[in-house]
């Protein structure tokens, strides 16, 4: 028997739909069985992470108990002092086991890829943001079983969607009425049937059927026109885009269907990105939880300590100079590699454009026409920008130029 | 309280340059596009300076705080 990556197969959800059974007609008449919770957790764990090689599954455990022990310690701490230094310690080793991660392929080191899981940078966001809300004093306590509950919930472990944990703690502590579960079940299926649709027909016909088709027309152009360009890697670039949504949506929906069966409501994750009106509106509308993640525990953070301290006067610079911060650290995030670092580059100068642009139109108002042409011009004009950034995300650049 | 909310709007226009924020204490300030996120840390970085409030960055829950009603409350409970 092998891991078994969630959602991935049919196994899986067979596994999950039996596990979850119980669960549902608890709920269905109002009751959490919060012994049996934990057993379905361990179990699903077991199945993704200790079904073959079990490496996956011990690093797990050690880094649960590795953030268990900053987590209470720095609580136990925050309750008397406040030191921003200590803090921002604590910050940096909850961070330390996912760069270590992130930095295996630079440094090609056996022993650190010990340290890896599927999902380890989902569990790392949420314990910072923990840490985060304690020093604010928003999270006053917390107690070991609700940080692991919150960590270890099985729908999102593997790739999000990322919750907070005081929201997410609303909905495990209450069980909704008979009413209010019927509409999570509805909107639990619907999600469910919309995610099949998404992940396993029309993301499998653009990653699967067509994908690996066209990445061998683009990369045989290689050497034999400049750069290697073609427009067979503009035909690429939509697909790559296309496989992208329906495949990562497809499984959000699956983590929020899964979610909403077991009586929690955990956020969306995708909200039509292609119909986004400029690049900001796009990232409101992509990764949702991934982009309000780094949005209020990045960007924000960072905006108020530079206004707050004078550090920089200028609106405008202050904006520009954060957006280049954040997205540089979502593409190290991404991994290190020179496409990822230039898509957030890249995003970054188009937010900086995007705002630029916004500031001219508001000044000009008059002279700037507004209607159905122009809103569907911004709607084509967003759209391209976004497969392009995908383009460079993919790594066909990289395989045409460099390899 | 209504001094609260006069000063309110006169941040909000500060910050976003619009005359006409504030004419509906109601108005959806996140959902209609007012404020971003640069402009929400520059409010809130003024409210700290006028009022004497310490409001934390996650504090800043976007459903408490999307009105000028609201805001106004939220303001009057931590002064």
């Amino acid at each position: 028997m092998n891991n078994i990556t969630p959602y991935s197969s049919p196994h899986y959800f067979i596994y999950l739909m039996l596990l979850l059974l119980p669960i549902m007609i608890g709920l269905w008449f109002g009751k959490r069985f919060r012994v049996y919770d934990f057993i379905a957790t361990v179990i699903i764990l077991i199945i993704t992470f200790f079904g073959g090689n079990m490496s996956q599954g011990i690093s797990l455990i050690f880094y649960v108990l590795y953030e268990m022990l900053l987590v209470f310690t720095y609580l136990s701490y925050r309750k008397k002092h406040n030191n921003f230094w200590i803090f921002t310690s604590y910050v940096v080793l909850a961070i330390i086991p996912l760069v270590f991660v992130k930095l295996d392929p630079l440094l090609k080191n056996q022993t650190i890829s010990l340290f890896a899981f599927l999902g380890i940078s989902y569990l790392t966001f949420k314990a910072v943001e923990i840490i985060m809300e304690i020093r604010d004093g928003v999270i006053k306590d917390i107690k070991p079983y609700e940080f692991v509950r919150f960590l270890l919930f099985f729908p999102t472990i593997s790739s999000g969607p990322i919750d907070r944990f005081r929201r997410f703690q609303k909905d495990v502590m209450n069980v909704p009425s008979r009413d209010e579960y019927v509409e999570l079940l509805h909107s639990g299926v619907n999600k469910l049937m919309q995610g099949l649709l998404y992940k396993f027909i029309i993301g499998y016909f653009f990653g699967t059927l067509l994908l690996p088709k066209i990445q061998i027309l683009t990369l045989s152009y290689k050497g034999q026109t400049p750069l290697g360009l073609s427009w067979a890697l503009v035909a690429y670039m939509y697909v790559y885009s296309m496989y992208l949504f329906f495949d990562f949506a497809g499984y959000s929906l699956f983590a929020v269907a899964i979610s909403n069966f077991m009586g929690v409501k955990t956020p969306m994750n995708f909200r039509a990105p292609f119909k986004s009106h400029n690049i900001k509106d796009f990232w409101n509308r992509w990764h949702i939880t991934l982009s309000f993640w780094f949005r209020d525990f990045i960007y924000m953070r960072l905006m108020f300590t530079v206004i707050k301290h004078k550090w920089l006067k200028n609106r405008v610079t202050i904006a520009n100079v954060g957006y280049i911060t954040l997205f540089l650290i979502m593409g190290f995030w991404h991994g290190e590699t020179w496409y990822y670092i230039v898509y957030g580059i890249f995003h970054a100068c188009a937010m900086i454009t995007n705002d630029a642009w916004l500031r001219y139109k508001k000044k000009h108002r008059k002279q700037i026409p507004s209607n159905k042409f122009t809103e569907a011009f911004a709607i084509f004009l967003t759209f391209n920008v976004v497969c392009f950034s995908f383009m460079i995300f993919s790594g066909i650049l990289n395989k045409l130029w460099f390899v | 309280m209504d001094d609260i909310k006069e000063k309110i709007v006169g941040i909000l226009q500060d910050v976003t340059g619009l005359d006409n924020v504030g004419q509906d204490a109601d108005q959806d300030l996140f959902k209609d596009g007012v404020l971003d996120s640069m402009a929400t840390v520059e409010v809130l970085v003024t409210l700290q300076d006028d009022f004497g409030i310490q409001v934390p960055v996650s504090e800043f829950d976007r459903s408490q705080w999307s009105t000028v009603n609201k805001i106004a409350q939220r303001v009057q409970e931590l002064e």
